[in-house]
């Protein structure tokens, strides 16, 4: 489908990669915790280790909520556009498969929020 | 009102007729095509214009008489208002943040509206729609002074209401209004009317305006009643501008049933996302409620819009299929924002607050289904760790729709323990969507959303900072930066109500007007 | 049968259009809500010029109805004599 307009109409997208001064976005989500009431954006650089997101960035945007400190990170679950997905902590973002923009969440099982609501 | 009514020499449909149709001509030395070149390219078919029907039958000379009328009325009121020192007769000083949410969000809407029906009147080759939306024009703009003059008064005591225009075109969740209208705008004549004139208008508008207004009016807030019934007494002619056009444009030939139809979908949805501020504003914000946001969805669209939706059937229109989504999410949408804006309170130009025990027995007893098991717990706890001196302030920028451009905070239809992701490929790029129906929104004109301006995005890309701004130097603070250019006192303006200068300098005030001090 | 609507202003002005709108729709229902009356009625709902003038006692313009008007739904058909709104479904 096309917009209907009067003359040709192709414009460069707001977001493509090349204006986050060497970073890209990546979309993070914890399920079951919706006291954080929407999943972040983030920018990274593509070389970033997986695990230094983990436990250097994680922290900082999860850990107000008590159940972060009880995650397992063995245990959970990671999902990228919705479907299962393993990552390597010790490899990059890029060498882990993720682009600009790409989405992930976790699931940590046996925790469910505040008194579990999800919350 | 002492108003005459003199004899008429004419009657209704005759004065109508002599004072719109035949004050129109027919070009003689250019093409008609020259002269209304956006009347086509949008695939509506239009064989008759004098088919047009306005049935209020309103001519220039009774608008000028009886808008004077409103405007005499409206600004007795306001000054009256500011004179007693109003303000201080409101029920609570977290009213203010309702009124402040609505001058940097709607009012300049208003304006925009103003523009859009004076670009569409222009254009349309008809005389009927063309005098229908110049007076909805003149009115939109006389929507857009009137809140600013009334809403001015308040920003003679109270924050957050100095650079409502400069926010409105910066601030994250202002991107949501701002960028429902830049949509409607940026489409065509026929496009807009069904955006803004039916699917607004007529389908959501009374969502907005009657008990946002009468939630004024049981609050205290005579000076937003005022201008609020006064505009909305336009309304109801905009709603019938609306109706009007829908049937015309399908009366006037049957290939454009489906053109009609998509758009209706499309702008009833868009606007839909936007009320969530309204719905929010209702359930939280009034300190004194009127009706709760699900029983105004359920009175003016599913009864009110129901029946417009029955009428329309024989012209082959359906109820927008949003409508099923909509439902499932009545019981969550107002819990859902205002989380969002608790959540964010330090990056929002108002106040934001837990809602006090009596008013989440309120909410229990409006949302029998959804508020303890899911919404209570969450707040309890933020008033558990504000009492401690934790109040909660998220401070990693949220995902955002690509289409209403809202944080995703939405859950799955039928599911409110798991958010709702939907995601397309589009040209080697990944675009983000809130729901199906922005999802497919986008799908269909993707060329015009991808140049959505995401504030998330926009804030990464270091372009929401004050200008001269080094964000590579030592100690840069973003969030800081971000509030410096959306004109946004940090401490002020912003955090929790409790403790903020608008409940103390209320209670001080409130004080010496009851009191010799 | 669908419900159409009109709501007013609540005031000086508009207690004699609702009161007759009342007399002269026995099938409406007055909603009251703060600072407002809203007037829902099955199928049709009619506002008679005659009826108003009757209480106000001096002439009526039906368009006066215009600056005091909150909201309606419905299709309108308004005349020098009468207003009204109705569903076809």
């Amino acid at each position: 489908m096309a917009v209907a307009a009067i003359t040709q109409y192709e414009f460069a997208p707001l977001d493509s990669v090349e204006k986050f001064h060497g970073n890209q976005l990546l979309y993070i989500g914890w399920e079951d915790h919706l006291l954080f009431c929407a999943p972040f954006a983030l920018p990274f650089p593509p070389a970033m280790r997986f695990g230094d997101i983990v436990t250097g960035v994680l922290p900082g945007c999860f850990g107000y909520h008590p159940d972060f400190a009880r995650i397992d990170w063995a245990k959970a679950e990671w999902f990228k556009s919705g479907k299962p997905w393993q990552p390597d902590f010790g490899k990059s973002l890029a060498e882990n498969g993720l682009g600009h923009k790409d989405v992930i969440r976790f699931r940590t099982p046996g925790l469910n929020g505040i008194a579990g609501s999800s919350s | 009102m002492d108003m005459h009514a003199p004899k008429k020499k004419l009657g209704l449909k005759e004065k109508y007729q002599v004072m719109t149709r035949g004050l129109d001509w027919e070009p003689s030395y250019q093409k008609k095509e020259d002269i209304y070149p956006y009347a086509t390219y949008e695939g509506i078919k239009i064989h008759d214009w004098d088919k047009w029907e306005d049935p209020f039958r309103l001519t220039m000379d009774a608008y000028w008489k009886y808008q004077a009328e409103k405007e005499r009325k409206l600004y007795a009121i306001i000054d009256a208002y500011a004179q007693s020192n109003g303000h201080l007769n409101v029920t609570d000083a977290r009213y203010l943040n309702t009124v402040k949410l609505f001058l940097t969000g709607v009012s300049p809407l208003e304006y925009m509206a103003h523009r859009g029906f004076a670009h569409v009147g222009r254009q349309f080759p008809g005389a009927g729609p063309r005098v229908a939306c110049l007076m909805q024009s003149l009115d939109e703009i006389r929507h857009a002074q009137t809140q600013i003059h009334a809403l001015s008064n308040y920003n003679k005591h109270y924050n957050g209401l100095h650079e409502f225009r400069h926010m409105h075109d910066r601030v994250w969740y202002l991107s949501v209004p701002k960028s429902f209208f830049d949509d409607a705008i940026t489409a065509g004549p026929f496009e807009f009317m069904i955006a803004i004139g039916f699917s607004f208008e007529y389908v959501l508008t009374n969502l907005l305006f009657v008990p946002f207004v009468s939630g004024a009016a049981y609050n205290g807030d005579m000076g937003t009643m005022t201008f609020g019934f006064s505009a909305q007494s336009d309304e109801a002619r905009h709603m019938t501008l609306g109706l009007e056009v829908i049937k015309f444009i399908l009366e006037q030939d049957p290939d454009n049933l489906p053109i009609v139809q998509r758009w209706i979908d499309k702008w009833t949805w868009r606007g839909y996302r936007v009320l969530t501020l309204v719905a929010m504003m209702m359930d939280y914000m009034l300190p004194k409620r009127t009706m709760s946001w699900k029983e105004a969805w359920e009175v003016y669209f599913e009864e009110n819009g129901g029946a417009l939706f029955k009428d329309l059937a024989r012209y082959g229109i359906k109820i927008p299929k949003c409508a099923e989504t909509i439902a499932l999410e009545k019981d969550h949408l107002s819990h859902q924002a205002w989380g969002t804006f608790y959540n964010y309170g330090a990056a929002a130009a108002f106040h934001t607050w837990v809602p006090e025990k009596d008013e989440m027995d309120w909410l229990a007893a409006k949302y029998p289904d959804s508020f303890d098991k899911y919404y209570r717990p969450r707040l309890e706890y933020w008033r558990e760790q504000a009492a401690q001196g934790k109040r909660f302030y998220n401070k990693t920028l949220p995902m955002l729709c690509q289409t209403c451009q809202i944080p995703m905070l939405f859950t799955e239809p039928g599911d409110p323990t798991k958010i709702c992701y939907r995601e397309v490929d589009y040209k080697g790029g990944k675009y983000h969507f809130c729901s199906d129906h922005c999802k497919e929104i986008f799908e269909h004109e993707p060329e015009k959303y991808v140049q959505s301006w995401l504030p998330v995005h926009q804030i990464y890309q270091g372009n929401c900072f004050p200008e001269g701004t080094d964000p590579t130097a030592e100690g840069f603070d973003p969030l800081a930066a971000v509030l410096q250019y959306y004109h946004l006192e940090f401490g002020r303006d912003n955090l929790d109500f409790e403790g903020s200068e608008d409940q103390k300098n209320f209670e001080t005030w409130r004080g010496q007007a009851t009191k010799n001090v | 049968m669908s419900t159409v609507f009109i709501a007013f202003q609540a005031n000086e002005d508009t207690r004699p259009i609702i009161e007759a709108i009342a007399e002269d729709n026995p099938h409406a229902r007055l909603n009251e809500a703060p600072a407002m009356v809203k007037i829902d009625a099955e199928g049709r709902l009619t506002v008679r010029r005659s009826s108003i003038e009757e209480r106000l006692g001096r002439d009526f313009d039906l368009q006066e109805l215009h600056v005091n008007l909150i909201s309606l739904s419905g299709h309108i058909d308004e005349t020098d004599d009468e207003f009204t709104l109705s569903w076809n479904a």
